[in-house]
């Protein structure tokens, strides 16, 4: 399958499809249901400096062709997750994107120096768009210079190449792309959750307990399609494209918009054989359609 | 194992106001080991409702690869549930979570089974488990009228049964503890499935020295990997511990969960 191979800096991918962060966890419970190493990577879980509980429940709602979401960051916290998840994730072949969340810069710079350190870990994913937590997350990523000064802040101290996760939530997300740039980022993942919200008409009450959640799923496709179709043609960083992908034909979407891999979020719950189905059935979709690699499609919208 | 399996409906009835049994057969089937698991559901490939459906499992029948659940028709998506008729398939992830541990009650033994609304169902196959054994059972149902009420038939089948209805319209006026303080039932181990303001006062009630309970709650992925059903643990001096009741539980030991 070398029609699916793909280089990105850090990543040496045997295809482009990886499980979005948030989505997957560490791996544990999908590795009951397939085997791991047929993932081109895996973006884990958040991991912040400290152990976070996340916001009380209800954390989930559904929107028609999407959810919202307000977990709030939850995870077993940095010192864990190195020496649990991480070190479990070791008997796959596969890559690791890791995903570093905090609420000040110092948490930020902490976690990534620590986090890409470890063996598996080929790539940071820094995660300025988390819409759930009160303080840190998207606040770092709607205002162009924090936003840049934060890359440059982790890029000093990582270990591997700094994939910057971009919040679609900004008026003008090529002002935010260019300035992580300008700091460094030797990527761009994008795009995280849309802030939403739902009321429960017959209590007048917001349904999550956090009020405001991120919607993701296929409602959001077309929102991060011109969002990564924009940031391709306005920078030289690769992109890795995610929101709403669930079919074969949204994969082409976001390479025809000019991404270079793509993540796999909310189909996981939907479907948790979703990402090896997609692999295969992406292969076979190049295979009819006579093209000779992947890469091929990038940017074909505007090239 | 878990698997996913679209799965042809084999019957469907509304045993109750809005409330529907439906067998469905397939070789998913041959996973089902234990009562109180559940299954994860989706009518079709539709994007409205996006999520499936967790609902439990209330008999499984081996040998003709069926099995049956009972569920309330009330969301977009138990409604397009209910409009399935045999023949017709549904995509099933499944078997999920954690269930009764049988073998908990030994033969001779008496069980306390107390079930509210919705969470009947799981009981009846736990029931019929602990009856195969030689364990006594004893079953004690919750429902908000007599037209809500199902199964009452089918557990009177089994053993001793009390039905409690909150207006009273069958069976005994009000909740199945006071059902089970009316009668002063005791046994050696109590199972229970329902709302979880129910399993509170369950858990208070002190019928058996030891029990188990199934949670109720609104589910994501259902294999435990998108955090949306996760619950505080009774015993937690760090407060970021957490249980996940799709893949933890739903059954847990009585007393473990901060209900």
């Amino acid at each position: 399958m070398n029609r699916l191979t793909i280089e990105l800096p850090g990543l040496s991918l045997k295809n482009p499809v990886m499980p979005a962060s948030g989505c997957f966890g560490f791996g544990r419970e999908f590795s009951q249901l397939y085997d791991l190493s047929t993932l081109g990577a895996i973006m884990i879980k958040a991991t912040t400096e400290e152990p976070r509980y996340g916001n009380p429940t209800p954390r989930v709602a559904e929107t028609p062709a999407g959810m919202l979401n307000a977990i709030g960051l939850q995870n077993p916290g940095l010192e864990k997750v190195i020496a649990n998840e991480l070190e479990w994730l070791k008997q796959f072949d596969v890559p690791i994107i890791a995903n570093v969340a905090g609420s000040q810069t110092e948490d930020y710079v902490a976690v990534a120096k620590e986090i890409s350190r470890a063996a598996n870990v080929h790539a940071l994913e820094l995660n300025i768009s988390c819409p759930n937590v009160k303080t840190g997350g998207i606040a770092f990523g709607t205002v162009p210079e924090t936003a840049k000064e934060l890359t440059k802040r982790v890029k000093e101290v990582s270990e591997v190449p700094v994939y910057v996760k971009l919040s679609p939530n900004v008026t003008n997300i090529v002002e935010i792309a260019k300035a992580v740039e300008d700091g460094g980022a030797d990527g761009i993942t994008m795009i995280n959750t849309l802030i939403g919200m739902r009321i429960d008409v017959k209590t007048a009450r917001p349904v999550l307990s956090n009020r405001t959640g991120g919607l993701s799923g296929p409602a959001v496709k077309p929102v991060a399609i011109r969002m990564v179709y924009e940031v391709s043609q306005n920078t030289n960083l690769p992109i890795i494209g995610m929101g709403g992908i669930s079919t074969v034909e949204d994969i082409i979407e976001f390479y025809l918009a000019g991404a270079d891999a793509v993540a796999v979020g909310t189909a996981n719950f939907v479907n948790p054989f979703v990402c090896p189905e997609l692999i295969e059935q992406l292969d076979g979709y190049l295979e009819e359609h006579h093209i000779d690699h992947i890469s091929d499609l990038k940017g074909r919208s505007w090239k | 194992m878990i698997q996913k399996e679209l799965m042809t409906v084999t019957n469907q009835t509304e045993i109750a106001h809005n409330i529907y049994e439906m067998t469905l057969q397939g070789a998913l089937v041959d996973q089902m080991n234990e009562p109180g698991r559940f299954v994860h559901l989706k009518a079709g490939d539709e994007m409205i409702p996006l999520l499936r459906r967790p609902i439990s499992i209330a008999r499984i029948e081996p040998e003709k690869q069926e099995f049956t659940m009972i569920y309330r028709a009330e969301g977009a998506g138990t409604n397009a549930l209910a409009k399935k008729r045999a023949g017709d398939k549904v995509d099933v992830l499944g078997p999920l979570g954690h269930g009764f541990p049988v073998d908990e009650a030994k033969p001779g033994q008496t069980a306390l089974l107390i079930g509210g609304g919705i969470g009947v169902p799981p009981l009846y196959e736990l029931s019929r488990r602990l009856n195969a054994n030689g364990v006594k059972t004893i079953h004690v149902l919750g429902f908000q009228n007599k037209e809500a009420a199902f199964y009452t038939e089918q557990f009177l089948a089994l053993g001793e049964t009390y039905v409690a209805t909150v207006d009273g319209s069958l069976g005994e006026q009000g909740f199945v503890t006071d059902v089970v303080n009316k009668f002063s039932l005791k046994a050696d181990i109590f199972y229970s499935c329902g709302p979880t303001l129910m399993l509170k006062a369950v858990e208070q009630l002190q019928a058996a020295p030891s029990g188990y309970i199934s949670l109720e709650e609104r589910m994501g992925c259902g294999i435990g990997a998108c955090f949306a059903c996760v619950c505080h643990p009774a015993q937690d001096k760090s407060g970021t511990a957490y249980l996940k009741i799709c893949s933890d539980g739903p059954v847990f030991p009585a007393g473990e969960v901060a209900l």
